[in-house]
């Protein structure tokens, strides 16, 4: 019952909407819409020879179908179509339509009480001034105004050739040509049984568009359906344990990295680190970060036979700092949106290639330059490296930006804690640390 | 939409290690198409769960079953979605179906509607999703930011002609929606078992 509620719930409110395109249900051959044309050529031929009145029939006749069509996308378009006034093309009847009537009340009668009355508006053709603004009023308002309005500007329907006609019913159908241009066209749809076949498809066909739903995939999902599937047929190459944080981790990046513009991908982005003695920082962007990563894991993609992501520019450079300026400084423009391709092709290659040499290859070593890691560890390594600039650039770009599921980060932080011995030597040997303890001694 | 005498590399290549049983590719799998699943799914049916739950299906499907797909009918991506479509439609039916049989609303007609419906509003936005870049930005210009054929043509540095060529076609395209049977939209049956 949840369930379904969940599914009437977005359903409801269309439904009302729908109503129109109860107009789709004319959309299948034989159904009730094809009728509406029909009346519009009804109206069309009654009205033959008057103008102003020969737009008005093609307003009942295409009018209808669009606000079939398009009406939940379509409230915004009509509110639009006033805003472009003329411009608007087929839109701009409903202010068109609106004039028509505001006019008709100006010599006193109802735009609702007499369809007589907008014939006689537009026949009228009244000297007022085309004034502006061209947004017309609400109506409640101008009825209590009784102001006299500029008559409707009818457009001279232009002279065009067939072809030309044709090619412009795309833009027609999206209201997205000039009035005049949407006066030819719909007169010639009067006449043209082909072209006025595809404008109702193509209308309908703008009824489909929809704004693609921000959606934002939950990054735990990975994981559940990818072990849902392995739970069902075991594999017979796994990803190895080591490998999998950096899987996960490298999959989550690229998904926040998926939706990215340009404006994002040059977000400036500091990266802090700890050097000797002092907080270090250096500024770069979004794609600079990535390319930090693509360059870094290069080392381990180095290490299981993959190719450099550096190729000569730089590959003698073997510490992670030193990779990341070679490859900064060999492109001859700063990073862009380019580098998400190459750094997430040799990450599922990372890992595609660490389960080839299966659970005996964890124990080799990669170097970083002044010190080496298991490829086990290094992997955990640049799993955590993949998650700490991650948040970075989500920061950056004020997105948020989840931890690391619990058993990935237990890994990190257990490499963490064993790296903690060695680096704190290291740094006695450097004089950067307080020598140790004697045993048994206090401070 | 033509047919292409050798299916993409890629798919092949991604058919064969699925094969193999290799978890990787699995992996690969989701990360190139879990977004489309995920959003044909929901566009269906509406609903965050249920999407999930036939993001699940869909790549459980394709890891136990990675030979119902045959790279010569076509690429991987369109036999994906049309997995998902068949999926989520079967969904939708038999959620719908089991609420009108609770004494929910409603009539099998609007059930059927309501199907349909969903279909096609899943079958536009794949349409849309697959047709080419020039074109899905022409429909973004016009029909997302507003701008007529003119200002599109100067926003994507074509002629006028151009511009209405691409509004003309991408419309063209996206109206099959309504045909369950025409290339280029993912068919209702096709594919897998």
């Amino acid at each position: 019952m949840t369930e379904l509620n969940h599914f009437e719930e977005p359903e409801g409110p269309e439904e009302g909407t729908e109503d129109g395109p109860d107009g789709t249900q004319g959309r299948e051959p034989g159904g009730t819409a094809y009728e509406v044309p029909e009346q519009g050529g009804d109206d069309r031929e009654g009205d033959a020879g008057r103008y102003g009145d020969e737009r008005d029939g093609d307003t009942g006749h295409y009018g209808d179908d669009r606000g079939g069509d398009g009406r939940h996308h379509g409230d915004e378009r009509d509110s639009d179509g006033r805003h472009r006034g003329d411009d608007g093309g087929s839109d701009a009847h409903q202010p068109r339509d609106d004039r028509d009537g505001d006019a008709g009340l100006g010599s006193g009668a109802g735009h609702y009480g007499g369809g007589d009355d907008d014939g006689g508006a537009g026949d009228g053709a009244s000297p007022l001034p085309d004034r502006e603004p061209r947004i017309p009023m609400p109506r409640a308002s101008v009825e209590d105004s009784g102001r006299p309005l500029p008559p409707p500007a009818v457009p001279v329907p232009l002279r065009l050739e067939h072809g030309v006609l044709k090619s412009l019913l795309g833009a027609w159908a999206l209201a997205a040509c000039s009035a005049e241009e949407t006066a030819a066209v719909e007169e010639h749809l009067g006449s043209c049984g082909a072209c006025a076949d595809e404008a109702r498809r193509l209308r309908e066909a703008v009824g489909l568009l929809q704004r693609p739903e921000s959606l934002d995939l939950d990054p735990a999902l990975r994981t559940r359906v990818l072990q849902g599937c392995l739970d069902r047929r075991p594999p017979r190459i796994p990803v190895p344990e080591w490998a999998r944080a950096y899987d996960a981790e490298t999959a989550r990046l690229d998904a926040l990295l998926q939706d990215f513009g340009d404006a994002e991908w040059h977000a400036p982005v500091r990266l802090r680190w700890f050097a000797g003695e002092e907080a270090t920082s250096r500024r770069t962007t979004v794609a600079g970060v990535i390319a930090h990563l693509l360059a870094v894991d290069g080392l381990v993609a180095l290490a299981l036979g993959l190719d450099d992501p550096l190729e000569g520019a730089g590959a003698e450079a073997r510490t992670p700092g030193a990779r990341t300026e070679a490859y900064w400084r060999a492109s001859h423009f700063p990073p862009t949106r380019t580098v998400r391709g190459p750094w997430r092709e040799q990450s599922h290659a990372i890992v595609r290639t660490a389960s080839f040499t299966g659970s005996t290859a964890g124990g080799m070593g990669i170097s970083y330059g002044d010190f080496e890691l298991p490829l086990r560890d290094a992997l955990l390594d640049r799993a955590f490296e993949c998650w700490v600039h991650a948040e970075d650039i989500a920061e950056a770009v004020d997105y948020p930006y989840d931890p690391p599921a619990p058993r990935h980060l237990r890994g990190m932080i257990d490499l963490a804690a064993r790296m903690l011995p060695k680096v704190l030597a290291a740094r006695r040997q450097a004089g950067l640390a307080r020598p140790r303890p004697a045993p048994g001694g206090r401070r | 939409m033509a047919k292409k005498d050798a299916p993409p590399r890629w798919d092949r290549k991604m058919q064969q290690r699925l094969a193999r049983g290799e978890a990787a590719a699995l992996g690969e799998l989701y990360d190139r198409f879990a977004s489309l699943v995920y959003s044909l799914a929901h566009r269906v049916l509406g609903d965050d769960r249920a999407a999930d739950g036939i993001t699940r299906e869909v790549f459980a499907h394709v890891w136990e079953h990675p030979d119902t797909y045959d790279p010569k009918t076509g690429p991987l991506r369109t036999w994906v979605a049309s997995l998902t479509h068949r999926l989520a439609v079967q969904r939708l039916r038999a959620t719908e179906t089991a609420a009108l049989a609770q004494g929910g609303q409603g009539s099998a007609e609007e059930l059927e509607r309501k199907v349909r419906h969903a279909a096609v509003a899943a079958r536009a936005d794949y349409i849309v999703q697959a047709m080419p870049a020039p074109l899905r930005a022409a429909l973004e210009s016009a029909y997302f930011q507003r701008r007529d054929y003119r200002q599109t043509a100067v926003d994507l540095g074509v002629t006028e002609d151009e511009a209405r060529r691409r509004l003309r076609l991408g419309l063209q395209l996206l109206s099959t929606a309504h045909d369950t049977a025409t290339p280029g939209a993912p068919p209702e049956y096709g594919g897998a078992v």
